[in-house]
């Protein structure tokens, strides 16, 4: 045993299973470690490119007009796609954000998750108005011309689908990544016009209290939408981390309401119509509302829970052997801030709190980190994030007896991976 | 030429605050970029139908005229009878929802006749939306809903009698949005 793995065996444990206090790399000498002289100076016989690489001795791609991901990565950080109905719905169903292949908070756009209910809409931006009309004093409609004149407002936040984790309602833990049960879950900072704007502008008739938003897709999905939300937070998106907002995201504009399930996050925004109460859409009453043991069923349940996934090992890696690891991963609510995420590497019996990565932003993904020393005997990895609202994530068992059978949507219950003396990872239910 | 403070267009504070409310009105400064647009160009694209009925066009049909437009426009994806597979079933499962065994169907589950209208009419067929006429959407709701056995077969369905009929999920849910 060398001085460095000395140091991190003798590191101070701060759960079972080997949890280390990150602070131990903090500390000088121990994750730097000591500079060693290289190589041999000035010998040069034969001149310098024989020690080099060949990319270094060869002129590089020219410049290009639109870039793309290294071709050592493209074909294998992709979305999964799930098309459930076949060829014969091919435009219903979704496609996952590979969580397992990312790190950071921001998710690229060609790989933000997709949830279409009848296929991407080929929108011609100089034909697409948004219609606000209803209780309001005058009708209008917005061109994009006109909204891109309008002042604009910046916001980080998550999208998460409500039917995010699905995978994790069924009987048997299946043997997926964490990108496959969670990635219908993206973040990216979105820009667009204050909602309010457009509605002051409209005039709200003092009766309204729902908005109504439907897109312009082949579903015409829309939803119902509380008039205090759509005044507070929601956005008017032309813009998704920068560029025009993409088509499957919802081009030329979508509805951004930060922390809500994502299905109001109307994609292809045409119509925003102001009422009194909401229209019972297919999409808030069939779909989206969450079936209890006593056969009601609850409304209306925008925000998302209090969550987190360890990223880092997941479903379907193997270690590369005993020793260290930094675990990784995400947490995030709908009701506003993470406080806390807490790690156990024995199951849940012993605890601890992970670093959190800042910023630590409204409604947005937070990355968390746990140092680890995995000494090769099987172990259960979970997490377990806490909100600024005093929100506790809570054990799959919990969560399966707060409803009734079948009921996906809104699962946020703690994740569970065990590693086996192999050393490969996959989905557990404890 | 005038410089404008960017926190004038915005007046969520001032308009749901107790102020507002005493006020009547918030103050907020407007682009005013939005273009009037007609009732009745409102109307040709407002397809939505709350419960109430509201915004139902003209037009009728029954379940004897809404089978055959079934046979030829659903069945493929809805199956015979609206049994389902691939796409959702329609029928059955009423008084299941409280068991270990819930059925959700639009018979069982849809608290509102007057979702099956707008769903179908904005959304389906699926290879083919908004190709129905709003004769053939009331004849189809006509059908589905007398599979469950909640409408007869010879029962006209029309903007008057379709928000009458009484969904036996109505009342049901829950609403958790808080607002009143």
């Amino acid at each position: 045993m060398n001085r460095k793995e000395k140091a991190l065996s003798q590191a101070p444990r701060v759960a079972g299973n080997g949890l280390i206090d990150r602070r131990v790399f903090l500390r000088r000498g121990v994750a730097g470690g000591l500079a060693l002289a290289g190589g041999v100076a000035g010998v040069h016989a034969a001149g310098i490119g024989d020690n080099a690489r060949r990319w270094q001795k060869e002129i590089g791609a020219p410049m290009s007009a639109s870039g793309s991901p290294s071709k050592h990565v493209e074909g294998k950080v992709q979305r999964g796609v799930l098309k459930p109905y076949g060829d014969i719905a091919p435009g219903t169903g979704v496609s996952m954000t590979p969580l397992h292949e990312l790190s950071g908070t921001i998710t690229p756009n060609r790989l933000h998750f997709e949830r279409h209910h009848n296929g991407v809409p080929d929108i011609d931006p100089d034909q697409h108005v948004l219609t606000v009309h209803g209780l309001v004093k005058r009708p209008l409609t917005f061109n994009m011309a006109a909204l891109s004149r309008y002042p604009m407002t910046n916001r980080i936040c998550f999208i998460e689908c409500s039917g995010n984790s699905f995978f994790n309602t069924f009987p048997e833990a299946k043997a997926l990544s964490a990108g496959m049960i969670h990635g219908l879950l993206s973040c990216s900072e979105w820009t667009g016009v204050p909602l309010s704007i457009l509605l002051e502008e409209a005039g709200i008739d003092a009766r309204a209290k729902w908005i109504i938003a439907e897109g312009a897709d082949a579903a015409t999905m829309g939803r119902s939408i509380p008039l205090s939300k759509a005044m507070d937070d929601v956005i008017v998106a032309l813009y998704q981390n920068g560029e025009p907002v993409r088509p499957e995201q919802g081009f030329p504009m979508r509805l951004v309401n930060p922390g809500y399930e994502g299905n109001t996050s109307i994609k292809w925004l045409h119509r925003i119509k102001l009422a009194e109460r909401p229209v019972h859409a297919r999409d808030e009453t069939s779909k989206y509302t969450d079936l209890l043991p006593d056969g009601t069923a609850d409304q209306f349940t925008f925000a998302m829970g209090v969550k987190s996934v360890i990223i880092r090992p997941s479903g379907g890696m193997t270690m590369a052997g005993n020793g260290f690891y930094e675990i990784s991963g995400l947490a995030w609510s709908g009701a506003g801030r993470v406080r806390r995420v807490e790690v156990s590497a024995d199951g849940g019996i012993t605890w601890a709190d992970a670093h959190l990565h800042g910023p630590v932003l409204d409604k947005a993904l937070t990355r968390f980190s746990m140092a680890w020393q995995w000494d090769g005997s099987p172990v259960q990895l979970q997490s377990r994030a806490t909100d600024d609202k005093g929100r506790v994530q809570m054990t799959r068992s919990a969560w399966m007896a707060g409803y009734g059978p079948g009921q996906r949507y809104h699962h946020n219950a703690i994740q569970s991976w065990v590693v086996n003396e192999l050393g490969e990872v996959s989905n557990a239910y404890l | 030429m005038r410089i404008y403070d960017q926190s004038a267009f915005i007046a969520r504070s001032l308009l749901f605050s107790g102020l507002a409310a005493v006020a009547g009105f918030a103050v907020a400064a407007q682009p005013g970029l939005g273009k009037p647009v007609s009732p009745a160009d409102v109307a040709a694209i407002d397809i939505s139908i709350p419960p109430s009925g509201e915004g139902l066009p003209a037009g009728s049909g029954d379940a004897v005229a809404g089978k055959a437009v079934y046979a030829e426009k659903c069945a493929a994806c809805h199956a015979q009878a609206g049994k389902g597979k691939p796409a959702d079933a329609l029928v059955g499962g009423i008084g299941s929802l409280g068991s270990a065994k819930p059925v959700k169907s639009v018979g069982s589950y849809w608290p509102y006749a007057t979702t099956l209208f707008d769903y179908i009419r904005r959304a389906m067929p699926l290879d083919a939306p908004m190709s129905l006429s709003d004769d053939e959407v009331y004849a189809v709701t006509a059908y589905v809903l007398s599979l469950n056995g909640i409408v007869s077969e010879t029962e006209i369905l029309d903007a008057g009698t379709l928000p009458a009929v009484r969904m036996p999920n109505r009342g049901r849910f829950n609403d958790r949005s808080g607002v009143r």
